[in-house]
């Protein structure tokens, strides 16, 4: 497939004004944003899963939820490029993945810059833009112009010159969603960016990702261990645990039985007011705030 | 002494004219140092390397000594020990803590073996003196030759490793993401490094070395965070504490490190003492203190 790059600036401009429906409709057109076949990924003789057949649609919003150490987060280093599958093929735009490509914008887990860092808001972002390029930025206006375009999507103005040490969790994750759609990509990877972020601003940043695929048809894949901020927006649920996997709307997958199942043991899904409850996770700390699952590479 | 002396000592500007001629070749020196430690400073304090910069320098130091101790060129002595320092570092241990420890171990076996070599040395005691606490007024145009074409190559490479480098120091993972060789640019950054630091020795000497990369940076980044500005004002410091330093050492017979490692001082003093009254700026005092961190 040929590279399609689109002229950038022109593209998310009118895109923020053309609003929800048009863009959908008019990207369900393309190749799948994401597309898994038969992938398997195994540590030694720890398999995390196999026989991994996915396809997610351009403005697709998958989230991707399991226990610590079932493969979440290497399953966004696999569509990043870092980490090479064991078994199949994993492919972003119809091209087999690879480090470094501009179809994928990544949302890391909040981490708090140092106080003293020289960098602003719009530096953050900036590099987003074009910090992997070599040698020093020369352009000017086009570039300035970009940036606080990117700043006002995700409502950020007010504090553009701010230096990012002093920025609040919430806010610096607004920034990291501008400098992930800095290259108006086609893929967002996001790997659970609300972790440590108050209510208001777990719901101000889904809703700014939820807006950024229905406006540009952006396909996301979320990893998160706590689905209810963003029960609202999600087409599918990718469940991973116990090496097996779970692919389906939030209804088929989270169900007493289906969680029963892959855990081996009874667990409980409650629905209340359109909010889920799981109760009885063998692994007690997987729900738990504050834990993430760096420790599985 | 008697306390009377003290003073001429140190600020004696008796027949400076015909003095100054004779340091030309320093300040020439000691501008392109202070631009490379202005620059590379800057890197220094996101990387959070100003440990590393003391033990690169001791063993840069042991370098220079061996040179010394065999008769040769001890600017290339220096090189050598402060490259191969670098490069240890740079693949040593990827978390500060790592790393900090393997300084730790290096730093002592680099002075340890460069006192070695100076006791060994038979030659005029103020050479060895001058390794440790810096000389630079008797530089040659051959060494000033050296200096410069290693000044221009570090530039050079910094300059073109400039953003990725940024990018791979202030945010490692998305750089990473984003396909920038963070692994294979913090090697690169480490040679350099390892130049600059070598270079710096020629002029402060091998404990003073801090003053020169890592006290201008430090200073600029307590009055801005526009990271245009720091790299402006770090090379503004340290070329200013260079040359200013060169010029009052002129007429004492005290080395020049204590005047450039004073001045540099000085320069962070007062910007911490700017940059405290600007505590929380763009947060709590509102538009006013905002546009004061914009105006770059």
């Amino acid at each position: 497939m040929s590279e399609a790059e689109p002229e950038q600036a022109a593209t998310t401009a009118a895109a923020a004004v053309a609003g929800t429906s048009a863009g959908a409709a008019a990207v369900t057109a393309r190749a799948a944003a994401i597309e898994l076949r038969r992938a398997g990924l195994s540590y030694g003789d720890r398999v995390l899963w196999e026989n991994l057949d996915l396809s997610v649609a351009p403005g697709e919003f998958l989230a991707v939820l399991g226990p610590n150490g079932s493969g979440k987060t290497s399953l966004l280093r696999v569509l990043l490029g870092l980490q090479p599958l064991t078994t199949g093929t994993a492919l972003i735009a119809g091209q087999r993945v690879r480090t470094g490509s501009r179809h994928i914008g990544y949302i890391p887990q909040q981490k708090a810059f140092r106080a003293g860092s020289p960098l602003r808001a719009r530096d953050l972002v900036g590099l987003g833009l074009d910090g992997h390029r070599w040698g020093i930025r020369l352009r000017g206006r086009a570039f300035r112009q970009r940036v606080d375009e990117l700043l006002e999507v995700v409502g950020a103005s007010a504090y553009a010159d701010v230096p990012v040490g002093m920025l609040s969790g919430g806010e610096q994750q607004r920034l990291r969603a501008a400098q992930a759609l800095a290259t108006d990509p086609q893929v967002l990877l996001c790997d659970e960016p609300l972790l440590s972020l108050d209510l208001h601003h777990q719901q101000a940043v889904s809703a700014l990702i939820d807006g950024q695929r229905r406006r540009s048809g952006t396909a996301v894949v979320f990893v998160t261990h706590e689905i209810n901020p963003i029960i609202d927006y999600v087409d599918r649920v990718l469940y991973l645990a116990g090496g097996q996997f779970r692919v389906g709307t939030p209804e088929e997958v989270m169900t007493t039985e289906v969680l029963s199942d892959m855990y081996g043991t009874r667990v409980r899904v409650i629905r209340n007011e359109g909010r889920l409850v799981v109760v009885g996770l063998p692994d007690a700390t997987t729900h738990e705030h504050g834990q993430h699952e760096g420790d599985e590479d | 002494m008697d306390p009377n002396d003290i003073f001429p000592a140190i600020f004696n500007f008796e027949d400076y004219g015909q003095l100054l001629p004779l340091v030309t070749n320093s300040l020439i020196a000691g501008a392109a140092l202070g631009l490379v430690g202005g620059l590379i400073g800057t890197f220094v304090m996101l990387r959070d390397l100003a440990f590393a910069v003391h033990g690169i320098a001791e063993l840069s130091f042991a370098g220079a000594a061996f040179a010394l101790l065999v008769g040769a060129n001890v600017i290339f002595g220096s090189l050598a020990g402060s490259v191969i320092a670098a490069v240890i570092l740079g693949f040593m241990g990827k978390r500060a803590r790592d790393r900090n420890s393997s300084i730790g171990v290096i730093m002592p076996f680099g002075l340890g073996l460069g006192i070695l070599f100076l006791s060994l040395y038979e030659g005029r005691s103020a050479n060895k003196f001058g390794l440790l606490t810096g000389q630079i007024v008797s530089v040659d145009t051959v060494q000033v030759n050296l200096m410069l074409i290693c000044s221009a190559v570090v530039i050079a490479a910094l300059l073109a490793i400039w953003r990725p480098l940024t990018f791979a120091s202030a945010d490692p993972e998305l750089a990473v993401a984003r396909g920038v060789p963070a692994g294979k640019l913090s090697v690169v950054f480490m040679v350099l490094l390892g130049l600059a630091v070598a270079l710096s020795i020629q002029i402060v000497g091998a404990l003073l070395v801090l003053a020169l990369v890592i006290t201008p940076a430090a200073a600029a980044m307590r009055v801005t965070a526009s990271p245009r500005l720091v790299v402006l004002l770090s090379v503004l410091f340290a070329t200013g504490s260079v040359l200013g330093g060169i010029l009052l050492a002129l007429g004492g017979r005290i080395p020049i490190s204590p005047y450039v490692t004073t001045i540099s001082f000085l320069i962070y003093v007062a910007c911490r003492i700017i940059g405290s009254r600007r505590t929380g700026y763009g947060r709590t005092g509102g538009q006013a203190a905002r546009n004061a961190v914009t105006a770059s």
